[in-house]
This record gives structure tokens, C-alpha cells and sequence, in this order.
């Protein structure tokens, strides 16, 4: 079966899984090195996390094999996992947030009824873990009061608390700077270094490239090629991720700039708590260009939106959009936005940009609800909503193409082109966009930059916020970055790479 | 009135609010237990009402008041079982299951009491043995029951806070998911969690029906199974705050009870009916006052649901 | 290999299942009949004819579904808003109250046509704004709006009992009851509107209100399915984030809704007091406003849905009296277990038979029904 492994760890064979009618894993075979770190890169969707949730007992396979240390794993469930030494940190920590780093630590191995004891035990073994590996973290602080970055220590502790010898790490990057990713990998050097087998699940290949010993590469929820890591490329891991040949960059033209649309300035947002979420932003959004904004995920970005869709109002500073002063005492909801000529294709699609139980055709018009043509004499036109829809389901290839079919019964990918469908359809002068491509699959995110350029080129504003730097690279004309709340970096696209970029939203200005 | 009079009547005053609110923080401790998990329980008045009609139903029957107490609890128990069967198996709504639960309690409570006793759905009177008596101050009411509820607020805390069964609580009604993944049973978890309300529950209802009273009669429960939510609200999902609460809630009824009939200087007579609605009033006013909003156990109310 | 389970189709979604979770609900109301001592069957027997055995019978059917149709709408229409109101009791009773005043205000100096208008009216003002303040506390202060709402039931009770006894008690009288409205503060009943167009049918409770609930029917469906309030209202119901973005205040929006609400609760008043009693009296609302979570959850929250579980819930109503009248041993408390029961397996419950029926489906869209399923399931388990 697999020509490179030596000794074993893990052996899945025949695993297969669907929900409902979709099929995520398929007949999947694998074997991972005992002592190596394996690399498992997919796009969005190619079933990795869900083998993986298969593996460690969170989702009971339809079919298959799981065999651990040589030895068949009926997993019934995580306990089982965790008793044969497999431990997983996941893409959404697994924390709680009003505990401290110690009762999360010990939530599940408290080592008797009463917590006393074994919480000093364990306050001393998560000592040596910390000095051993590099993972030094406050025991009593809580959870919530951490970074990110401390979080996910806190879910490496966990693991190796509980004596794992298999570490499997959900897309572990997902929520750090460049610079984090490089100490993560550091520990999970040293990790490897002691006997501990990781299996790490990317779609990001740098980092495939400069940790993992092997890397097995998935596809619609197939296994479709295991490598050694020092035999392969990026562009060969790209093509068998795609299954063709990739274009990485997009064609465009430079931009024709036009007057400005939307202007902050010192726009300041503090939360009900007292925290201070923006502060003293200041951006201007002309016509005609695409203006990127990076950061990791949770320095201001989803404020920054919500100030500038209407959302929230700013508690200081001032924005102009289209002409119309807001600030504090003048606030506008996003209904006069939309009026104004802004639109919004907001972060999280299923959060909210469309309401899952509602028909395709009555989300296809959330948020213009009141205008005409829908809305006439007080009553929404249903065959003129419908109508809209088909129309908007035609134009930008939403599949399948079903105004009466419920909103949650489309793909991703197809409910954020109708999303974007909808905002683009009123011509909006500014336009504001939220991860764009987000668990999209990778035709549709080319189609999605394809059309963002188009509404560029025909003079719209167009601010996009992504977590993914390639996507803010190669869409941007201009990039800002976000760091705790503010703007650290602002400056032409051409001028910015992946290193520069990183460095700014780690708060070192380059 | 001289100070033995005035330390008298503080004493007698206290008493009865201890006897007032025992029900109360029973079922408030119950409550905590179910709401600390995640699983919201608008039932708690459900659960007293049909604990209070089992209690007395056997007591009666039996003549031992022991026996109606556990008959009592194995009535909460099951209606427990119910809301967790509900909510917890079948993922249905938490408030509605409640609700639910409070009519079926509240219309069977009448239909099963007529039909077998034929008072229009009262049980008959306890006397003697089939009534919890005082234990150590004959006339204050003492009933064993009381110092349970007494006892119940620290062993409530102590659970919460120093044990792994507490630990993995308060864990599975912030974040079920982080339980799940720690290969701990989230259904089995909340189900203790909501078997130990069951527990309380009974005994608060048992409580009213045969020690505070002697008898079972429609509706005896009166809101107070509301009340105690509101004291857990209030009490912002700790034992001892709740239990302040609950002590509040008691005084302020026994305030209300003594202040019938009489004319309050510059005010004249206080209506009756705005005293009995006291204690509504006040669970309003504190609720819409002074409850900050993100204290509430995060997964509250919301069922745990994986695909498997 | 298990059977593999597919969703239901929308037509048993709508219709299949809500009739398996009521049948579900009368197996067990069956079980404590028997276990009272009564047959059930025979049981049933008394209750059908009871409640349609002659035309009074029907009358007072649909006289008690007037009332279950006004607070099933009243929920569903805070159900839709994601918002859970429990105080339709409380609201129908102050309704009740702000139509009893205005016709005692109105009633010697307007005639019937400008009188019950006026009344209507109040009852809908009367039940909003007792709906309001739980509205608003839940919108501002973030209280939790199921148990404001309960402790305003609780408040309305104690208002009225006061009102009753020290204020709108009609002079001499021993019981806590107002004056009677005169014949301008009368709303017609229909064995009297028959008997002018030449049908007789014998007098019962029935009153023009019933038109007032079929209008309210049409009215909340025009107005949740077709304006863009309506529209704004179920976006918070199913997702307030979306309905944020949308643009939706949803301070406001919680506001309306409770108000839609009380106003419809309110209007039990109007058949009550108006239709029937002919003044204010005490304990009118009787259990109307609980009624109608079951009415809403059964009905599905849909006009159509609540006025068929209207109807199914006003003959529970009138047979379970004449049921209780001929067996001592059954009280009209019944019909409140099997409310509870109702909403049990129609709200918390809803999902019980939802797997056994989807396999029931899978096996009959089956092509190859017999011989290849039943070995597949044998293999499965």
C-alpha cells in the first residue's frame, strides 16, 4: 500500500464517511510513520478535518478500519482515542473560556473525585511540560484573557498532559502571525525530537515544506498522493490538491482611480466592557480600487466592518461614506447604508448573510426588503422576488438554480455567490467584503476575484477583508494592516510580500 | 415595645422567612444544577407542584410522611427524567419542554387528585405521622426539611467548585464541545445534572404540601417554582448569591403577610392584592435591574448536537 | 449498511408529522383515562358527541376555538420573532379589561357601531401594552422575557382582583363583577345574525368574534409572508445576526412583535366580555393564553396549522365538559393535561418520530422494497 512507511503508528484502511448526501470521505488508506510529522494538505472541504475527527473518535466512520499500534480501534468515541495516546487540537479551540489555563488542563484527566489534588499535581507537571518544550503558559490566568497564540499552547498542554504520543493539529496556523507559525513549528520540533508523531492538516504548502517528513495529499475526500516531503514541490502538492494545473496569480489591470467614497478618519470604536476595538483608524476608499485589509483574525477587522456597514455606530472619530457624515451622535444603520450606495457581503455568510431556513428567493433579498421592485404599496412581491433571484442565480452560475430551494441546502461556494450576487446587483458605489472566499471551493474563488475586479474596473470602492494573505496579495491594489485594533501598515500592493505583511500583523512594524 | 420585644419579633421574623423561603432555595439549588450544565429549566414549578401532590397523595394514603417525601422526589424525579429525555436525548426546546411540563403538572395534578380522592382536587388533611414535624423548636416549624435546605447551599458550592463532577459541570454549560472532545459524556453529564434538580425539586415540593402544609391543593406552587429561577438569575448562577436571593424573596413575603391590614402611615391600607404581588413585582424590578447580561452559563438553553 | 435516512419530504414535514406527534400525545392522555378507571374509547365516544353531537354543541365549539385561535396566533406571532411569550393569560385578561372599559365609557353615548369598533380597539391597546413592558424589559434591560412574562401573568391577576373588588364592582353588588354593558357595548351572536337571514339554530355562546379571528388569520399571514416587517420579524426569529445586518433595530422589532402579540391575546376579551358575559368579570381568560403554546406549536405557528388546532382544541374544550358532567370521576382539567402532552410532543418533543418515519419513507421510495431492504437492515444492526 504505502511505499515509504517503516514503523506504524496509525493505519486507516477503507475509511469511508457521508453526511447526508455528502460523501466526505471515501475509501481513504493511510499510514503514518511512527516518529514523523505527516503533513495532510486539501483545499476547503477535501475531507480532512473529517478524517481526522474519524480518527479520533468524534465522527464514527460508515466503513473502515482504524488500527493503532498495530492493534484494530473500534474508536467509540474521543475517550478512546485519548486511551490509546491520540490527541488533537482542533481548528476551534476546545476551551473553556471562564476557566483557568489549570481547570482546562485538567478537565477530563482530574485524577480522582475531588479537584484538589489532582490540580497540584497537574499545576506541577504542566511546569515541566513548559520547560521541557518550550511552552511556558500562566496556569491561573484565564483562558479568555489569552492570545491566540497562548490558547493554542494551552491545547498542546492538554494533550500532553494527558500523555499523547500521536499529536494531530487541525489547521494550527489558521489563527497565527507568520512569526507564531514559526515557533509552533519550533515546539513541535522539539515534540518530534522526544518519540511524539504528529500529523499536522494544512491547506497552506509552506509550511507542509518546512516541517512535515511526509505529506499525503487529499482530494473530494480521497487520498490521491502520499509524497516524501524532500521528493516533492509546492507547484506538483498544488496540481494534486486541484487536481489541474493552477493559476496562483490574477490578471488585472492597474486601477483608474476616482474620487474618494469612503473616508475615516480617527474612527474609534470602544465595546460595552470598555475595551478599546478600534482605535484611531484612518482610511480612504476611492473608486476604482480594490484596498486589502490584513491581519490575523480578531485585531479589529470584523469591528472595522461592522463600523463601516452600519452595524455599530463609532463611539469616536468620523466617516464619510458617499457624501453622509457619521460619527457617534450621527450614527447610520446599515439600512441607510444600503441607501447610500455601500453594500456589505459580510464575513460569515450562514451567520449572517442569509437566513438558512429562508427560500433562496427571500434571502436573495435580505436587507432590501423594503425597496422596490420587491416592495410595493407595503407588500413584498413574491414573483417579482423570485424573478430577481433566478436572474442573479443566472448571472453568477449559483447551482443549483432554485429560488424555492431553503438557503442552508446550497454549498458554500454557491451561497456565497449569492450573497455577492445580491450585493453587486445594486450597483453599489462602495462595496465592503468579508473572507470572499472562505470555504469556497477554488473554481468558484476564481470566479469570485474575477467579478470583485470587474465592479473595480467599473469604479466601484471595494474594501476586502481575508485572513488568507495570498487572496490579499493578489487582489489588492493596496493593502492595510490591522493590528490590535489599528491600522499598522498601509501601503501599495506592489510593495508588500508575505514576510513584510507578516511581520506588520505580528504589531513589529516593518 | 421593649428590646425583648423587638429581638422577639426580629427572631419570629426570621424564622418565618426561613420557612417561607425553604422552598424556594431547594429549588433554587435544583435549579442551579440543571442551568450550570446548559439545560434551562422553566419546569422547576412543574416539578414542585407534582412532587407537593405525590407527597401528600402518599402521605395520606400511607399515613407516613417519609414515605410521601420519597414519593415526592420519584414524581420530580420523573418529570426530570422527562425534561431531560426532551432536551437532552431529542434536542427539543428547553423552555418549551418546561412549559410542558407545567400545564401536564398542573392539570394532572387536578385529574389524578379528583379521581381519587373526590375533593375537587385536594388531598385530604394530614395529621400526625403523615406530616413532617419539628425537630428541635416545637411551633417554628423546623422540619427536617429546612435544615436540608440549609445544609443544601454550601454542598451545592462545594459540588460546583471542588469536585471533578463540578468541574466537568460548569465545563459542559459553557462549552459542551470542549467536554465532548475531553472524552467525557456530555448526555450522561447533564442527565446527573438534571436528576440532582429532580432531587431538589421534590423535596421543595414535598415541602409544601407536608411540612409547610398539610394538604395538597390546586396550584399550591403559586409561581414559586419562577421565583426560584428568578433567585438563580438574581444570584447570578451561585449558590450563596441565590441563596440571598431566596432568603429576600422569603422576607419580603413574611414582610407582606404581617403588613395585611394594616394602615401604613401617610399611605392608608395597603391593597392586599398588591402585597400578595409583591413578590412578583420585586422578581421584575431585580431581574430588569441589576443583572449584568454575559454571566450566564454560554451554552445555556442550546442542545448539544454532533453528527455522527 | 444502514437504510439510509433522507429528510421528509416538505408535504409529511407539514402535514405528517405534527398528526403523528398529537396521536402520539392522545396514546398517552388514553393511558391515564384507563389508568383513572375509565375506558377510553367510551370516553372518546362522550367527548365527540359532546363537542359536534347538535348544533349547540357545534356552536360552543367554535365559540371556545374563537378563543384558542387568538392566543395560538398570539404566540406564533412571537414565536416567529424567536421570542417565547407565556403571558398570553395575563395579556387576554388586561385585553379584556381595556374592552370592558371602553365599553363602559362608551356605552351610553355611542351606538353599537361606533361601540365595538372602540372596544376592539382598546382590547388590542390594552393587550399591547401589557405585552410591552415584558417587551421592553427583554429589548433594554435583558431580562429574561419567559419569566417577566409569567410574572406578569401573576400581576394581572392581582390588578384585576383589585380593580374587581374595590373599583369597577358594580354598586350592591355581592359578587366582584361590573355593571352590564348596555345593548351598544353587545357583540352579536350568531344564532341571533342566522335567525335575521332565516336560519334557526339553537342558541349558544357563539359570537361575532369568530369573524374577528378569521380576519386575524388573514392578517398575521398577509403580514408575516408579504410585508417587509413581516419579513424583518422572521429574519430575528431565525437568525437576529442576519437581521442586524439587514438593518433590522431589533429593539424595535422585539417591541412590535410583543405588541402584535398582546393585541391578539387581547382580543379573548372581546369574546369573553363582549360576546358572552356582557361585563367584566374575574378568571375570564381560564388557561386561554397556556392554550395557546399548544395551539401555536401544533398548528406549526401558521394561520391554517392554528386554526385547525384551534378547532381540534375548542372540541377538547366543549366535550371535555360534557365529558366531565358525565363521568364524575373525569375533570375538565383533562383538556390541561392534554395541553401539556400537546406541547410535550409537538414542541419538545417534535423530533421523536422523526427517524422512524424517515425510514418508514425510505422503505416505501424504495425501488426494490421487498427482499433487498429488510437484508440490508439485518446487516446493518
Amino acid at each position: 500500500m504505502s511505499p515509504i512507511s517503516t514503523v506504524r503508528a496509525i493505519e486507516l484502511s477503507g475509511i469511508d464517511k457521508s453526511f447526508g448526501n455528502v460523501h466526505a470521505v471515501r475509501g481513504v488508506e493511510l499510514a503514518i510513520e511512527k516518529g514523523a510529522i505527516t503533513g495532510i494538505v486539501g483545499e476547503n472541504g477535501a475531507g480532512k478535518s473529517t478524517l481526522m475527527s474519524i480518527l479520533y473518535g468524534l465522527y464514527r466512520p460508515d466503513a473502515g478500519e482504524i488500527r493503532v499500534d498495530g492493534r484494530r480501534v473500534e474508536m467509540e468515541g474521543p475517550h478512546e482515542a485519548i486511551a490509546r495516546g491520540i490527541g488533537m487540537v482542533h481548528q476551534h479551540f476546545m476551551l473553556v473560556d471562564t476557566f483557568t489555563v489549570l481547570e482546562n488542563v485538567v478537565l477530563g484527566a482530574e485524577g480522582g473525585p475531588l479537584l484538589a489534588g489532582g490540580l497540584a499535581a497537574a499545576r506541577v507537571e504542566l511546569a515541566r511540560l513548559g520547560r521541557e518544550f518550550g511552552l511556558a503558559v500562566d496556569p491561573d490566568a484565564r483562558v479568555a484573557d489569552l492570545s491566540v497564540g497562548e490558547q493554542q499552547r494551552v491545547e498542546i498542554l492538554k494533550v500532553l498532559y494527558r500523555g499523547a504520543r500521536i499529536l494531530i493539529l487541525d489547521e494550527p496556523s489558521a489563527v497565527l502571525t507568520p512569526q507564531e507559525t514559526d515557533q509552533l513549528f519550533r515546539i513541535l520540533g522539539a515534540l518530534k525530537e522526544r518519540g511524539v508523531t504528529i500529523i499536522l492538516i494544512t491547506h497552506k504548502l509552506r509550511e507542509i515544506l518546512a516541517v512535515t517528513d511526509q505529506v499525503c495529499v487529499m482530494r473530494q475526500g480521497r487520498i490521491v498522493a502520499e509524497r516524501r516531503t524532500a521528493e516533492t514541490t509546492a507547484e506538483e502538492l498544488a496540481e494534486l490538491m486541484v487536481g489541474r494545473k493552477v493559476r496562483l496569480d490574477l490578471a488585472k489591470a492597474p486601477p483608474q482611480r476616482g474620487p474618494v467614497l469612503l473616508s475615516a478618519e480617527h474612527l474609534g470604536l470602544v465595546d460595552r466592557r470598555g475595551t478599546r476595538r478600534l482605535d484611531d483608524i484612518n482610511l480612504a476608499l476611492r473608486g476604482g480600487e480594490i484596498v486589502g485589509v490584513a491581519g490575523v483574525s480578531g485585531n479589529g477587522q470584523t469591528e472595522l466592518l461592522q463600523v463601516l456597514s452600519g452595524i455599530r455606530a463609532p463611539t469616536g472619530g468620523r466617516l464619510v461614506v458617499c457624501g453622509r457624515e457619521i460619527d457617534a451622535a450621527r450614527p447610520a444603520d446599515p439600512g441607510e447604508m444600503r441607501d447610500l450606495g455601500l453594500a456589505h457581503v459580510p464575513e460569515d455568510r450562514l451567520r449572517q448573510g442569509l437566513v438558512a431556513a429562508f427560500r433562496a428567493a427571500e434571502s436573495s433579498i435580505l436587507g432590501y426588503q423594503k425597496d422596490p421592485p420587491f416592495c410595493r404599496h407595503y407588500l413584498i412581491d413574491g414573483p417579482a422576488v423570485t424573478a430577481h433571484c433566478a436572474q442573479l442565480m443566472e448571472r453568477f452560475d449559483v447551482r443549483p438554480r432554485e429560488p424555492a430551494l431553503r438557503s442552508s441546502g446550497f454549498s458554500g461556494g454557491n451561497q456565497q455567490k449569492l450573497v455577492l450576487a445580491r450585493e453587486m446587483a445594486q450597483q453599489p458605489s462602495v462595496l465592503l467584503v468579508g473572507q470572499p472566499t472562505r470555504g469556497v471551493d477554488i473554481g468558484a474563488i476564481e470566479f469570485i476575484h474575477r467579478e470583485l475586479v470587474k465592479r473595480r474596473d467599473a469604479g466601484c470602492a471595494i474594501l476586502v477583508v481575508s485572513v488568507e494573505l495570498e487572496e490579499i496579495l493578489s487582489l489588492s491594489d493596496r493593502i492595510v494592516v490591522m493590528f490590535g485594533g489599528r491600522i499598522v501598515g498601509d501601503l501599495p500592493a506592489a510593495n508588500a510580500d508575505e514576510r513584510t505583511l507578516g511581520l506588520m500583523m505580528a504589531g513589529e512594524h516593518a | 415595645m421593649s428590646i425583648d420585644d423587638v429581638a422577639s419579633l426580629i427572631l419570629l421574623t426570621l424564622a418565618a422567612t426561613l420557612r417561607v423561603a425553604t422552598p424556594l432555595v431547594l429549588a433554587a439549588m435544583g435549579g442551579l444544577f440543571s442551568e450550570k450544565s446548559g439545560i434551562i429549566d422553566v419546569g422547576l414549578e412543574g416539578k414542585m407542584l407534582m412532587a407537593a401532590f405525590f407527597a401528600a397523595a402518599t402521605a395520606a394514603v400511607t399515613d407516613s410522611a417519609w414515605l410521601g417525601l420519597l414519593a415526592g422526589i420519584v414524581a420530580a424525579e420523573a418529570l426530570a427524567l422527562l425534561h431531560g429525555f426532551a432536551c437532552i436525548t431529542w434536542r427539543g426546546n428547553q423552555v418549551v419542554s418546561g412549559v410542558a411540563i407545567n400545564i401536564l403538572a398542573a392539570g394532572l395534578t387536578v385529574v389524578l387528585g379528583t379521581a381519587w380522592f373526590n375533593r375537587g382536587g385536594q388531598t385530604p388533611a394530614l395529621e400526625g405521622a403523615g406530616r413532617l414535624r419539628p425537630l428541635f423548636l416545637p411551633g417554628a416549624g423546623d422540619n427536617i426539611l429546612v435544615y436540608v435546605a440549609l445544609l443544601s447551599v454550601p454542598l451545592t458550592w462545594w459540588i460546583i467548585e471542588r469536585t471533578r463532577f463540578g468541574l466537568r459541570l460548569r465545563a459542559v454549560g459553557e462549552m459542551p464541545l470542549a467536554v465532548d472532545t475531553a472524552g467525557i459524556s456530555v448526555p450522561w453529564l447533564r442527565y446527573r445534572a438534571v436528576l440532582l434538580c429532580g432531587l431538589f425539586s421534590g423535596l421543595a415540593g414535598a415541602y409544601l404540601s407536608i411540612a409547610e402544609n398539610a394538604e395538597f391543593s390546586r396550584d399550591m406552587t403559586a409561581g414559586q417554582g419562577f421565583i426560584a429561577l428568578a433567585a438563580i438569575i438574581f444570584g447570578k448562577w451561585r449558590p450563596f448569591p441565590a441563596f440571598g436571593a431566596c432568603l429576600l424573596f422569603g422576607l419580603l413575603d413574611e414582610v407582606a403577610i404581617r403588613l395585611q391590614g394594616v394602615r401604613v402611615p401617610g399611605v392608608g391600607e395597603v391593597p392586599v392584592q398588591l402585597i400578595q404581588a409583591l413578590p412578583y413585582l420585586l422578581t421584575v424590578f431585580l431581574l430588569a435591574g441589576l443583572i449584568g447580561r454575559a454571566v450566564a452559563p454560554k451554552a445555556a438553553g442550546v442542545a448539544y448536537e454532533k453528527e455522527r | 449498511m444502514r437504510l439510509v435516512r433522507r429528510a421528509l419530504p416538505r408535504w409529511a414535514e407539514v402535514a405528517v408529522l405534527p398528526l403523528v406527534n398529537v396521536a402520539l400525545a392522545f396514546v398517552i392522555v388514553g393511558v391515564i383515562v384507563a389508568v383513572i378507571g375509565v375506558d377510553p374509547l367510551h370516553a372518546l365516544r362522550l367527548l365527540v358527541a359532546g363537542a359536534l353531537g347538535s348544533s349547540e354543541a357545534i356552536g360552543y365549539t367554535l365559540y371556545y376555538t374563537t378563543n384558542f385561535i387568538f392566543t395560538g396566533l398570539a404566540v406564533a406571532v412571537a414565536l416567529h420573532a424567536g421570542l417565547f411569550n407565556i403571558g398570553g393569560e395575563g395579556q387576554a385578561y388586561i385585553g379584556g379589561l381595556g374592552c370592558g372599559l371602553a365599553i363602559l365609557a362608551l356605552d351610553h353615548l355611542l351606538p353599537a357601531w361606533a361601540t365595538i369598533p372602540l372596544a376592539i380597539l382598546a382590547a388590542a391597546l390594552f393587550g399591547a401594552a401589557w405585552a410591552a413592558v415584558p417587551a421592553w424589559l427583554q429589548a433594554w434591560r435583558g431580562s429574561h422575557i419567559v419569566i417577566t412574562t409569567i410574572m406578569f401573568n401573576f400581576l394581572a391577576a392581582a390588578l384585576m382582583v383589585y380593580l374587581m373588588v374595590n373599583v369597577l364592582i358594580a354598586p350592591g353588588s355581592m359578587t366582584p363583577q361590573s355593571r352590564s354593558f348596555t345593548s351598544a357595548g353587545k357583540l352579536p351572536q350568531v344564532h341571533e345574525v342566522l335567525a335575521a337571514m332565516g336560519i334557526q339554530v339553537t342558541p349558544s355562546a357563539l359570537n361575532l368574534s369568530i369573524l374577528l379571528a378569521v380576519a386575524c388569520c388573514a392578517g398575521v399571514w398577509v403580514f408575516l409572508w408579504h410585508t417587509p416587517w413581516g419579513y424583518a420579524l422572521r429574519t430575528m426569529g431565525h437568525n437576529p445576526d442576519a437581521a442586524v445586518y439587514a438593518g433590522t433595530d431589533l429593539r424595535h422589532m422585539t417591541m412590535l412583535a410583543m405588541c402584535l402579540s398582546g393585541g391578539l391575546a387581547g382580543f379573548v376579551g372581546v369574546n369573553e366580555l363582549m360576546g358572552v358575559h356582557q361585563r367584566i368579570v374575574l378568571d375570564f381568560p381560564a388557561g386561554y393564553g397556556f392554550a395557546g403554546i399548544a395551539v401555536a406549536l401544533m398548528g406549526r405557528s401558521h394561520p391554517l396549522g392554528i386554526v385547525l388546532a384551534a378547532l381540534l382544541f375548542g372540541a377538547l374544550q366543549q366535550g371535555g365538559a360534557e365529558l366531565a358532567f358525565d363521568i364524575p370521576s373525569i375533570t375538565r382539567e383533562m383538556v390541561v393535561v392534554i395541553q401539556g402532552l400537546v406541547i410535550l410532543f409537538c414542541g419538545a418533543l417534535a423530533n421523536l418520530p422523526r427517524p422512524w418515519l424517515q425510514s418508514l419513507f425510505a422503505l416505501l421510495s424504495s425501488p426494490r422494497v421487498r427482499g433487498e431492504v429488510p437484508a440490508q437492515r439485518a446487516e446493518g444492526s
